[in-house]
């Protein structure tokens, strides 16, 4: 399948954190037919693995971690109207959220529209400042009694967002955080179809990134990497935001270094993509990079830990946008990083 | 159908010329006549032979927005036509221009904000249309200064009764014009689709100018506010229950005797109608009630929540009723049951 097909399919799925059973099932499916095998752990995670030309008792493990949980919200409450009140799962900003199609996930899917007062009918405070998440209800348009029997407190909420094909090579959707990601390992299997590679390389989608890397946490444990790489999502540039907090779109895989890089993983992937002339950009980052390799790192004994981002803008809203030439370079990237892994350099990662 | 053709149709005031060809296809086998004036106002003319002549309005445009400025980024900045509450803006699909670009409405990421940000509304020059150009000259080549933009919203069911849609105002209103348009009466009808409401009323008063109407009927998608938070009688109207009448709004006061007669036709006929709770808001009806000597108005809605909204919702029943009850009236005036 072609790369943008699947990622269209995925951000088209449902999986927020801790209920990422739908889109779960989708990438196994497609992981299925590009790995040697795929399972599940209790947590969730899709753990897919191709196996590398590496022979021996303990072959090198290499495992790439992509989030697959989404923000989202819960309802928490269906009102003697039949009105939904709600909570958010992740960060959201409440003031995306006002006029959104919304998906409630009960007994069946059933669309909504989170409604607020008309401007009309507005007070001129009113107007002047956000609307409360607590002031907004989802409206289902169905009577009382049809929302009881087929809503309950618990239930996820998703936007109803399908992707959209902007111009050029960029494209728009609800969780391109973190799913472009997922991508970035689909389109990295299908390189690794065509190269040589003596590690195994473990295609691990993780969930519940959003509410604290918990996924991260226990499959990487399970899996117990030689080296862990996390793709995730970081902000594009655009007005207003300072440029240093930012990384330019469609300039390739920005990579991050700092404490929760280790030293020469980075310098491999600076120099895997100055051998193969792809474009890419640096982040340093001092600490925390607020992603599944700050989890990675500290599995087990430690793992040593490289973390690949993709430019994105309007992050954690349901247009987050991005260059799907970033998403194939990173794929590229990745992969000829694990083609060039051997056991001199996994021994080499011990010395300071 | 025709709501979800006239719903997902792109027709912001000033370019309502996708609106107008729907409609003159979908009432080529009913109207053999029609006009067309200088601002863009759509009349389907029906001559009659006898009776009052009666004017019926609906207006075709749809708030949206307009292209003012390109950014070096390539980034779209734009103004609002029409009453749009910037709130309603962040994190939405547009579509763009003729061609129908692809554009979104993004917002600075969270993690960026400082926390007293989120509670305030993010003023119109902070927010662009992103429709994925690299620059400037990137997007030039597919957007025009003056391009119009519309919400991309796609037209569905949330049960059998309630849809959703963008432009229910006044698309909603042009529909049920479009079904009373089919059907024939003995006294001339002009059936105007007009132009720019949602920018001050500006097409009804030349089309009533030219028509000159001896009564005239406003058909509106107006607001609900049947929501939680606000109180029941400010509610406005009530979705599902029944086409709304308007007594007053701010451009007008009604003719008491039409008011009467529909009131008369719906409890004869077992249809449920309300009044318009709230007198905020103008229609055309304003306008149209002080062309030139005046003229009688009354104006029935469908009542639909979120409107000026990139979303809308409402009742199948409600916009059958609104026909049947329009429908009724014209009978009326037509069996000489009802005159002024």
């Amino acid at each position: 399948m072609d790369t943008k097909e699947f990622l269209k399919q995925i951000v088209e799925g449902t999986g927020v954190s801790g209920y990422e059973t739908p889109v779960a099932a989708l990438i196994s499916k497609t992981f299925a037919e590009v790995a040697d095998e795929v399972r599940t752990d209790v947590l969730g995670n899709v753990i897919a693995c191709k196996k590398g030309e590496g022979h021996g008792k303990d072959p090198i493990r290499i495992m790439v971690a992509s989030h697959m949980d989404e923000i989202g919200l819960m309802v928490t409450k269906i009102d003697e109207r039949g009105f939904l009140k709600f909570t958010q799962i992740g960060g959201i900003d409440q003031r995306t959220l006002v006029s959104q199609e919304v998906r409630v996930h009960g007994k069946k899917d059933l669309l909504g529209i989170i409604g607020m007062k008309p401007p009309h009918l507005l007070s001129p405070d009113e107007r002047n400042s956000a609307i409360k998440m607590q002031d907004m209800v989802i409206d289902l348009g169905l009577p009382l009694e049809e929302v009881k029997s087929l809503v309950s407190v618990g239930d996820m909420v998703t936007i109803n967002r399908n992707f959209i094909q902007l111009a050029g090579d960029f494209a728009a959707a609800k969780a391109m955080d973190d799913r472009a990601a997922v991508a970035v390992m689909y389109e990295c299997l299908k390189e690794l179809a065509k190269l040589r590679h003596c590690a195994d390389f473990y295609a691990v989608s993780t969930t519940q990134e959003e509410v604290g890397s918990r996924g991260a946490m226990v499959s990487t444990y399970h899996v117990e990497p030689h080296i862990g790489i996390a793709i995730d999502v970081c902000h594009g540039e655009m007005p207003g935001v300072p440029e240093q907090d930012t990384a330019p779109m469609g300039k390739g895989p920005n990579l991050a270094f700092g404490a929760n890089i280790h030293p020469k993983v980075y310098e491999r992937l600076v120099d895997v993509a100055k051998e193969n002339n792809i474009s890419y950009t640096i982040d340093p980052v001092p600490a925390g990079t607020g992603t599944d390799a700050w989890a990675m790192q500290v599995t087990r004994a430690g793992i040593p830990t490289g973390l690949i981002s993709i430019p994105l803008r309007y992050m954690h809203t349901s247009v987050e946008t991005l260059s799907l030439a970033d998403v194939k370079a990173s794929g590229k990237l990745l992969a000829l990083f694990i083609a060039s892994i051997d056991s001199k350099f996994v021994e080499g990662l011990l010395c300071y | 159908m025709l709501l979800k053709k006239l719903s997902e149709a792109f027709g912001p005031s000033g370019l309502e010329g996708e609106v107008r060809n729907i409609l003159t296809e979908e009432l080529a086998p009913f109207v053999n006549e029609w006009t067309r004036d200088a601002l863009g106002n759509l009349i389907a003319v029906k001559p009659g032979t006898r009776g009052p002549k009666v004017m019926l309005a609906a207006h075709m445009d749809e708030c949206g927005l307009m292209i003012s400025s390109i950014d070096r980024s390539g980034l779209l900045c734009f103004r609002k036509v029409g009453g749009l509450d910037d709130r309603v803006l962040v994190s939405k699909y547009v579509v763009i221009g003729p061609k129908k670009i692809p554009g979104v409405i993004g917002a600075k990421a969270i993690h960026l904000q400082r926390p007293e940000e989120r509670t305030q509304v993010i003023p119109l020059n902070g927010l662009y249309i992103d429709i994925g150009a690299k620059s400037k000259e990137d997007a030039e080549r597919l957007i025009k200064l003056g391009d119009y933009a519309v919400f991309g919203t796609e037209f569905g069911h949330l049960s059998d009764t309630v849809v959703k849609g963008k432009a229910f105002d006044d698309r909603s209103g042009c529909a049920v014009l479009a079904e009373v348009l089919k059907e024939q009466y003995s006294m001339p009808i002009y059936g105007a689709f007009t132009v720019q409401e949602e920018i001050g009323l500006r097409g009804a008063g030349v089309a009533a100018y030219a028509i000159e109407p001896d009564l005239a009927i406003v058909l509106e998608g107006t607001t609900c506010s049947d929501l939680p938070g606000s109180l029941e009688h400010g509610f406005c109207t009530g979705m599902g229950e029944g086409p709304a009448i308007t007594a007053m709004d701010a451009s007008v006061i009604t003719d008491k005797r039409l008011v009467n007669e529909l009131l008369r036709l719906a409890k004869e006929n077992n249809i449920p109608v309300q009044f318009k709770r709230s007198i905020t808001g103008g229609s055309d009806a304003g306008r149209i009630n002080q062309t030139k000597a005046g003229v009688p108005v009354v104006v029935i809605s469908v009542p639909c929540r979120y409107i000026h909204s990139p979303v809308s919702m409402l009742s199948l029943v409600d916009f059958e009723n609104t026909i049947k009850l329009v429908k009724l009236f014209l009978e009326s005036i037509d069996k000489g049951g009802f005159a002024l």
